[in-house]
């Protein structure tokens, strides 16, 4: 019933001569009502009962799992680049011994968030696009609905519950991998044993610093799964509305999270 | 032609609506139906794409919403009842759609099984597996059930598609388009599968079509969408005895192209 109401409201939006400000700004708002409608949507349909457990499981493997290989290569080189490209400017005043400290840092707080982030918004964002977009399309959301079973809890909640808590997940396995390849590159370099290496990552990062992480990964998750979902759970007829959803989906999770990181940023910031 | 089957009950309405009106922008589609449907009936709505035969039969399942009119499904008013109440009701409805709407991701078995694990979670796993086996041997797909939906072809397709709306013992089948994009063969296969439903499973039927010839094989009544209203009904003979153009136009287009 409420997608049948959201689909008037669609067909209300763009029907002539009925427009408060103009076509183009009266759509603007009509779509930030819709994310705002699938938002609550999903927090009312989340907390009720009854629970998509296994759904959640299988999504959580398909995020989680399945993008392990991925953040595992990116992760390592991201840290090992990262760490011969701070060589250079910390040679320049003898100070490579802070190589740790530095990585364990701009790795911890912002690398590996926003890396992961951007590899989910890639991988996942665009799948669940897709997905999503060729179920709409085939009317498989509308068969699964006339076989009384809720399609928004079983498609919806289930993928963006999954991607909530497996992008931070990802994001503390990707903080290891990178520091790992950070410690590779220290170890070939400055001959530091793994011991005093890690002694100094840990010296270096700060409770806040790994919090701060973990609740901007949750936020960053999140807005990858409602990205994708509302992307694809709307697409518009055809396999062009498909390809449509995937690439939106990306576009729009990518922009929204580098807009979150700067936000984060400055809330951070002020608290530390 | 088919043979109008004795075990529709006239006194028994399964789907009565009246004067049921639905637009889309500026566009009316349906102005003022009226429809009855009788139990064990197979009752054919035909029209030119576009007219609204699939808005029809979607609103019935609830998956559009009526703008004004009465919609009265196995007693039930649409416009009153609660979301909870459409999925009891959409649980005595199968909705068979024009192109099969199986779910990709899962196999034959699994597409089967899936309306069974969300509504009948009193069943074990073996009571699962034998009323599938009834369902594909209903429509002759035992051999697929280890088969994944894009292995298939279109036939096999619907016929699946029929089978899963079949596994939940629906009262009513509302058959959107069931023999688009077929060959003549097969949709002669999947009429007679129609006309079987109806006579093993009890069910009343709705069959959307501008095919003729699966509306005279499978239609006890036949009902014509034309401007947004039922503008003929009756036999198949009753209905294309007409000195109108537009009749006239739909039934040569059919049958001399």
């Amino acid at each position: 019933m409420k997608r049948m109401d959201s689909n008037i409201s669609k067909v209300n939006e763009e029907k002539p001569g009925r427009h408060v400000i103009s076509k183009r700004i009266d759509r603007i708002f009509a779509r930030l009502f819709d994310i705002y409608a699938f938002i609550v949507r999903f927090f009312k349909e989340a907390f009720m009962p009854p629970y998509e457990g296994r759904e959640i499981v299988k999504q959580c493997y398909e995020v989680g799992v399945k993008s392990l290989p991925l953040v595992s290569l990116t992760g390592f080189i991201i840290g090992i680049v990262f760490t011969n490209q701070s060589r250079v400017s910390l040679a320049e005043f003898g100070g490579t011994s802070w190589l740790p400290a530095l990585i364990s840092v701009a790795i911890v707080r912002a690398l590996a968030p926003l890396v992961t982030a951007i590899i989910a918004a890639g991988k996942v964002g665009s799948q669940i696009g897709a997905e999503l977009g060729s179920m709409k399309v085939t009317e498989q959301i509308d068969a699964m609905e006339v076989s009384a079973t809720n399609p928004f809890r079983f498609l919806v909640v289930t993928r963006v519950l999954a991607t909530t808590f497996m992008i931070p997940t990802l994001m503390m396995y990707m903080i290891f991998i990178a520091l790992m390849g950070g410690y590779v590159s220290v170890h070939q370099h400055e001959l530091t044993s793994f011991t005093t290496y890690f002694i100094q990552v840990f010296n270096a990062v700060t409770f806040l610093d790994v919090f701060s992480s973990l609740i901007k990964s949750f936020l960053f998750g999140f807005t990858i799964g409602v990205v994708g979902c509302y992307k694809g759970y709307h697409s518009s007829k055809g396999t062009q509305g498909v390809g449509k959803a995937a690439n939106t989906s990306v576009v729009m999770a990518m922009f929204l999270v580098f807009i979150e990181e700067l936000l984060s940023l400055q809330i951070i910031t002020a608290l530390r | 032609m088919k043979k109008v089957t004795s075990r529709i009950d006239r006194s028994k309405q399964v789907i009565k609506i009246r004067d049921l009106r639905k637009s889309f922008d500026e566009f009316d589609v349906l102005r003022g139906v009226d429809l009855d449907l009788y139990q064990g009936e197979n009752l054919v709505v035909l029209g030119r794409s576009g007219t609204g035969k699939s808005v029809l039969i979607k609103i019935i399942s609830g998956l559009l919403k009526a703008d004004t009119g009465l919609v009265n499904v196995l007693g039930c008013d649409l416009s009153k009842i609660t979301p909870k109440e459409v999925d009891a009701l959409r649980l005595k409805i199968g909705f068979s759609f024009q192109n099969s709407a199986l779910y990709d991701s899962m196999t034959i078995k699994e597409n089967l099984q899936f309306p069974l694990i969300r509504n009948r979670r009193d069943l074990g796993q073996k009571e699962m597996d034998r009323m599938i086996e009834v369902v594909l041997e209903a429509v002759d797909l035992s051999q697929s059930i280890n088969q994944m939906p894009a292995e298939l072809s279109g036939g096999q397709r619907k016929r699946i598609g029929i089978a899963r709306t079949l596994i939940l013992r629906p009262e009513i089948m509302l058959y959107d388009e069931p023999t688009a994009g077929l060959d003549p063969i097969t949709s002669i296969e999947i009429n007679k599968l129609i006309n079987e439903v109806q006579e093993r499973f009890n069910t009343s039927s709705i069959i959307i079509t501008h095919d003729l010839t699966c509306a005279r094989d499978t239609g006890d009544r036949i009902v014509m969408l034309l401007d947004g209203q039922f503008q003929r009904q009756g036999s198949f003979a009753e209905v294309f005895n007409s000195d109108d153009e537009r009749v006239k136009a739909f039934y040569n287009y059919n049958f001399i192209d």
